[in-house]
């Protein structure tokens, strides 16, 4: 099967159902925040949100409704702080009760990596002697049939539906990442469905060696999305934009502002590059 | 001596610590720039890892999070995240890793998931991130965090990130492949860990810094080792360049980032 190229709204629309499971990938960088803004747009509630940073996107998501659980390793505002709509959902239960399923980085990795193998769960030496099994009763431990080391098992993550932002696409629906990658690859193909959103369309890409290339068989859904990571960033593209990051902390404080944003920016833009435009106009 | 802010002050006595070649696993904020440091002065060879699968990177600016442009730019390679933790940390190829927490007891245990219970928070913090294998599998941890009595208390919260566990080598019987935290670096000095019970003690103060601030600061009964050094303060070149790091940061962050439209 080959990849279809769509809109983002019906790429969002087709594959993004409510009471999904749902992984926005991307560690810092490539940040789907565009697909993310599509499915607060279309209302989507009841997701099960995987990502090992929510972010500011699941920040916005799990304020604006969207989310029944979340599956992360780091939960806050990188180099700034607190996120704070992931905070008052789970303090107060503001806009709604949050589950959560709470890993560290190298357990969520073993879970991605376990998942794209089909394999029933992850293997590490990790989470020794902390309090993290005990909250998460996913975290178990197995014995290694060969030395009877005690081991840590997580259970494999298999998203319904990946998103991912990448640089490049090309006819065929071949998809190419490169800079931080994290763990978009493992998280892609760990999924049954598998959407991306992309700088740019190319007729062909060069020959990948030993590059990250997500073949078109794999991928279901190619949207083009140019300025789809931002304020997240697409190496090659355009920068981080960190003072937005700093920003959002005062966004995000306050329920009405947070609110207020949301709905002047994400609901009353038609789709990303109208958002972008509205940004712009505020920056004038 | 030069005038210098205990953060400052702070940087540097851990930049200290780092040697040339020594394989570092970075994490943001103060830890970032120690290590920096440490490459912009005495540790020109150092290899600084982040953990968004940067390795040997040579940052100009110091990044605000952990997966800046910057760091991938500068790499010698950029590797998928899974490779990081399986292939480098777990794998023994780390020698010091750096930790901050919200909470440290006087085993060198770590706190950055909650205050209060873990059902019903007071506080909700960001998590545990890559903290709990770091702290595991580098060969040696180094702890930054200021010093309160509500940040090295007598007993945690949570428990996100183990250290010397109850002490008296119960570490060495969990199975941790790593020392330890060898150093707690604090806004007076460094404690250290008792060679016999692991309990963190103050091994060093900073010049002019009295054993009463540090007392007053620590949540325990804050014992001394039996030699308390004395850091010294800055070098006027020390400072010169970590000023210099964070006046080119400052104005790198401030440059206005022109929307992808």
């Amino acid at each position: 099967m080959s990849a279809r190229f769509l809109t983002l709204a019906d790429a969002i629309a087709e594959h993004v159902h409510d009471g999904a499971c749902v992984a926005l990938e991307g560690f810092t960088h490539l940040i789907p925040f565009a697909a993310g803004h599509e499915i607060i747009r279309q209302r989507r509630h009841d997701l099960h949100l995987v990502r090992m940073t929510p972010d500011l996107i699941y920040d916005q998501m799990i304020g604006m409704g969207c989310a029944r659980k979340l599956t992360f390793s780091w939960g806050g505002n990188p180099g700034v702080g607190s996120l704070h709509r992931l905070r008052d959902a789970v303090e107060q239960r503001w806009p709604a009760p949050l589950q959560l399923d709470e890993h560290s980085h190298a357990g969520m990795a073993a879970a991605y990596c376990a998942g794209a193998a089909r394999l029933p769960f992850g293997v590490l030496r990790g989470y020794l002697d902390t309090d993290l099994p005990a909250h998460n009763p996913g975290i178990r431990s197995v014995q290694c049939p060969y030395t009877g080391e005690t081991l840590a098992a997580v259970p494999a993550i298999n998203p319904d539906v990946t998103i991912l932002h990448a640089q490049c696409a090309d006819r065929q629906g071949n998809v190419a990442l490169h800079g931080i990658v994290g763990a978009a690859r493992e998280a892609a193909l760990a999924a049954k469905t598998l959407v991306v959103t992309v700088e740019e369309l190319v007729e062909n890409l060069a020959p990948a060696m030993n590059a990250i290339l997500l073949p078109h068989w794999i991928v279901s859904a190619v949207a083009h999305c140019p300025g789809g990571a931002y304020p997240s960033y697409a190496q090659g593209h355009y920068e981080r934009d960190n003072a937005f990051y700093l920003h959002w902390d005062a966004i995000a404080r306050d329920r009405a502002s947070f609110l207020a944003w949301m709905d002047a920016h994400v609901l009353r833009s038609v789709d990303h590059r109208d958002f972008l435009g509205g940004l712009l106009e505020d920056a004038a | 001596m030069t005038a210098c802010t205990r953060e400052e002050w702070m940087t540097i006595a851990a930049s200290r610590l780092l040697w040339d070649g020594c394989v570092c696993f970075v994490g943001i904020g103060l830890p970032s720039a120690a290590c920096n440091l440490a490459r912009l002065t005495h540790a020109p060879e150092i290899v600084l890892i982040y953990e968004s699968g940067t390795l040997g990177t040579h940052p100009d600016v110091l990044p605000l999070s952990i997966g800046d442009g910057e760091l991938a730019r500068t790499a010698a390679c950029v590797v998928p995240l899974p490779e990081i933790f399986s292939y480098y940390l777990q794998a023994g190829r780390v020698d010091v890793g750096f930790l901050g927490a919200a909470q440290i007891d006087r085993y060198g245990n770590l706190n950055s998931t909650v205050i209060g219970s873990y059902d019903a928070p007071h506080a909700r913090l960001p998590g545990a991130g890559g903290a709990p294998e770091i702290a595991a599998h580098a060969r040696q941890t180094f702890v930054m965090l200021k010093a309160s009595p509500r940040s090295f208390v007598t007993s945690l919260d949570f428990r996100t990130t183990a250290g010397y566990l109850q002490g008296s080598g119960a570490r060495a019987r969990s199975g941790a492949l790593g020392r330890g935290p060898c150093s707690v670096i604090t806004d007076f000095g460094m404690l250290a860990p008792h060679p016999q019970t692991q309990e963190l003690q103050l091994c060093a103060l900073f010049c002019g810094v009295h054993v009463e601030e540090a007392r007053a600061a620590v949540g325990w009964p804050l014992t001394l080792a039996d030699h308390v050094g004395i850091i010294d303060a800055p070098e006027a070149r020390e400072l010169e360049i970590l000023r210099d790091l964070h006046a080119r940061t400052r104005a790198a962050h401030a440059q206005p980032v022109a929307l992808p439209l």
